[in-house]
């Protein structure tokens, strides 16, 4: 099958000493919901501006549908933008920003007419066709861009962080309604975003980009439960890092000499960090034994406690000398531990992965 | 969604905020009020001197004789002649205005786009260099230059393109786009600076072609400076005096030097008052509703 955006080996240089994007391949499905994510400045925005047709490749092929266009003005390319800051057109009403596109397409009046309207349907608008965008709250700037993409029926929707100008509780209420959009439309979205938890929530895939690289290219789950490397597990939700050396497959044998088992294909010898999220760690009283025997043990001190309502938050000082955050769901029957507390911890042998990087 | 998510939580005490408001007021006024003073005394009283005399009696000798009052002047304004001096100065400051937004509009144009604020800055100042002398001692260097034995003169001579524009209509162009042309440049460069290039973006990403883009997005959104360069530029154009008698010779009577004409040679004061404060008011009017229909963003 064809991708609906096919990048090959795309860089993109900004002078002589810029690389905002470096030697980028990515092939992105027909249908799916994918989002580019990484801090400010990681090329995420240049990559999209590529495909949008803003900006051109240093190098590189751009394909959609098997069709190349790297090098195709913008006008000229079947994808349509969702801006940072919406960019509406200032001195045309609702109507006439949503209108636009076709009409540079010429498309005929009435049918012009119609599409408008029942974008602007689409997008719950109706009602504000004559007011100016800075007659609108940010939320409703934002659906009337949106709209005046969609209206296009582009074969792909770029989207840069669409929703960073929103406080909160709407930029969740959006997220929501976003999805609800692609998933009936069935057009492929190409999603900028920094906000870890907004690419989790919403895209099928995920593309985490540090520094021009792509570092790594896969769903939500595998993102979070498999990072290649310390920057993706560290910059995907919240992590404890604690170095070891492993031993044989899947074994790692920490500072204090303690082996404990984790996913791991890192050649014997080899100095490793194992990641480990807050929320896979459990805490027991010291000698406990009901523990799983799949699950690793390490002896552990409380050394802080933290209340935020729905979890508790511990940092512990585990026997090799490093602290770890151990997150635990605020559910009736947790037990409390008091700052001092010798207990011991266990997580899961999958839970804790070996990076070499 | 509502409009309500983007205000202030607190409802502030209005009785305090009232208070406030007043001092705000009355702080501002004594600041303003050198300047004020002085626009009163050296603009608003002239200004009313001038009203005044345009009612005042003539004597025989041409004195202006003030408590003796008559319409005549205004009567005046009707005569054919008037008209066809009107007619003409506006149709000049028209084409100087029409020239210098034509010039002016892509030089404005390709200052604001350099990406260096230094060069920017450069340009600007190369835009407001002449203001460093004289208008009178430019307009007196442009005689030089385009005299018998002027550099521009003999340039036309050597290439046969022209000969010498000296006190020919050709010179007094010359001479108002020049030096009303950084009026122009200057509001154009400051609306299409400020001009937000994703809207450009968004109108190419929305299938505008680069012409069709700058026609439906860049040019509607520099409004404000074309028309802030089209009032600076027409109106001191319309009473342009300096220009037209230095390099026309004063050959074609334009409103400018028929003022000038009445309150020397011709020894009539009210008349020339009259035919000021109209010009005036015509340019006030005009302005107000410019600025009322669509210069609100000015």
């Amino acid at each position: 099958m064809t991708a609906a955006v096919g990048i090959r080996e795309v860089t993109k240089r900004f002078g002589t000493d810029v690389t905002a994007v470096d030697n980028v391949s990515l092939d992105i499905v027909d249908g799916e919901f994918f989002s580019l994510l990484g801090p400010s400045g990681c090329g995420k925005t240049t990559m999209l501006r590529m495909i949008a047709g803003l900006e051109f490749p240093t190098e590189g092929s751009i394909q959609i549908f098997g069709e190349e266009l790297a090098l195709r003005p913008p006008n000229k390319r079947p994808v349509n933008t969702v801006f940072q800051s919406y960019a509406l057109f200032p001195h045309m009403t609702v109507e006439k920003n949503v209108a636009f596109g076709l009409e540079m397409r010429k498309v005929g009046k009435a049918e012009t007419t119609e599409r408008v309207a029942r974008a602007i349907e689409a997008v719950h608008m109706k009602g504000m066709e004559k007011r100016k965008p800075n007659q609108l709250s940010g939320g409703q700037q934002q659906r009337v861009a949106l709209a005046r993409a969609l209206v296009n029926r582009p074969k792909v929707l770029l989207l840069d962080e669409p929703l960073g100008a929103l406080d909160l509780k709407l930029r969740q209420a959006m997220q929501i309604e976003l999805k609800d959009i692609q998933a009936e439309v069935g057009i492929t979205f190409i999603y900028v975003t920094h906000d870890q938890e907004e690419a989790l929530t919403m895209s099928n895939r995920i593309g985490v980009m540090q520094d021009g690289e792509l570092l790594q290219v896969g769903t939500p789950e595998e993102i979070y439960e498999r990072p290649v490397n310390r920057f993706v597990a560290e910059f995907i939700g919240e992590t404890n890092f604690v170095d070891g050396t492993a031993t044989e497959e899947d074994r790692v044998r920490l500072t204090d000499g303690t082996v404990v088992h984790a996913i791991s294909d890192a050649p014997t010898g080899t100095d490793v960090t194992l990641t480990l999220r807050p929320e896979k760690i459990q805490i027991h009283t010291r000698g406990a034994t009901d523990i799983n025997p799949e699950r690793n043990q390490i002896s552990a001190t409380i050394t802080r406690q933290l209340y935020y309502g729905e979890s508790l938050y511990y940092e512990l000082k585990i026997s090799g000398g490093e602290l770890l955050d151990a997150r635990l769901e605020n559910i009736p029957s947790l037990r409390r531990w008091d700052v001092g507390s010798e207990v011991t911890i266990s997580f899961h042998r999958e839970a804790a992965e070996a990076l070499t990087s | 969604m509502t409009m309500l998510d983007d205000r202030p939580s607190e409802e502030a005490n209005p009785e305090l905020e009232k208070k406030a408001e007043r001092a705000e007021g009355w702080r501002g006024f004594f600041i303003a009020l050198p300047t004020y003073a002085y626009l009163v005394v050296f603009f608003v009283l002239p200004l009313l001197i001038i009203v005044v005399f345009s009612f005042a009696e003539r004597s025989r000798t041409g004195k202006p004789v003030l408590g003796e009052w008559t319409l005549e002047w205004w009567i005046k304004l009707g005569e054919p002649l008037v008209r066809t001096v009107a007619i003409r100065s506006v149709w000049l400051a028209f084409l100087n205005t029409a020239i210098c937004l034509l010039i002016g509009y892509p030089f404005a144009y390709w200052i604001a786009t350099r990406k260096s604020a230094i060069t920017r800055n450069f340009l600007l100042v190369l835009v407001l260099i002449p203001f460093w002398s004289n208008f009178l001692v430019r307009t007196y260097a442009w005689r030089t230059l385009l005299d018998s034995n002027g550099l521009i003169t003999k340039v036309g001579e050597w290439t046969g393109l022209w000969g010498k524009m000296l006190f020919t209509e050709p010179a007094v162009f010359l001479g108002l786009v020049y030096g009303y042309l950084p009026f122009m440049v200057l509001p154009l460069y400051a609306a299409i600076e400020h001009l937000d290039w994703n809207l450009v973006e968004a109108a190419r990403d929305l299938y505008a072609g680069a012409w069709k883009a700058f026609r439906k997005v860049t040019l509607p959104l520099s409004k404000p400076g074309i028309i802030a360069g089209s009032i600076l530029v027409f109106i001191p154009s319309l009473g342009a005096y300096v220009t037209p008698d230095l390099l026309g010779g004063a050959k074609t009577t334009l409103l400018g030097n028929y003022i000038v004409t009445q309150f020397k040679s011709g020894r009539n004061w009210p008349f020339g008052a009259t035919l000021s404060v109209t010009i005036l008011a015509v340019m006030m009017v005009a302005t107000i509703i410019y600025f009322r229909k669509g210069g609100k963003t000015l």
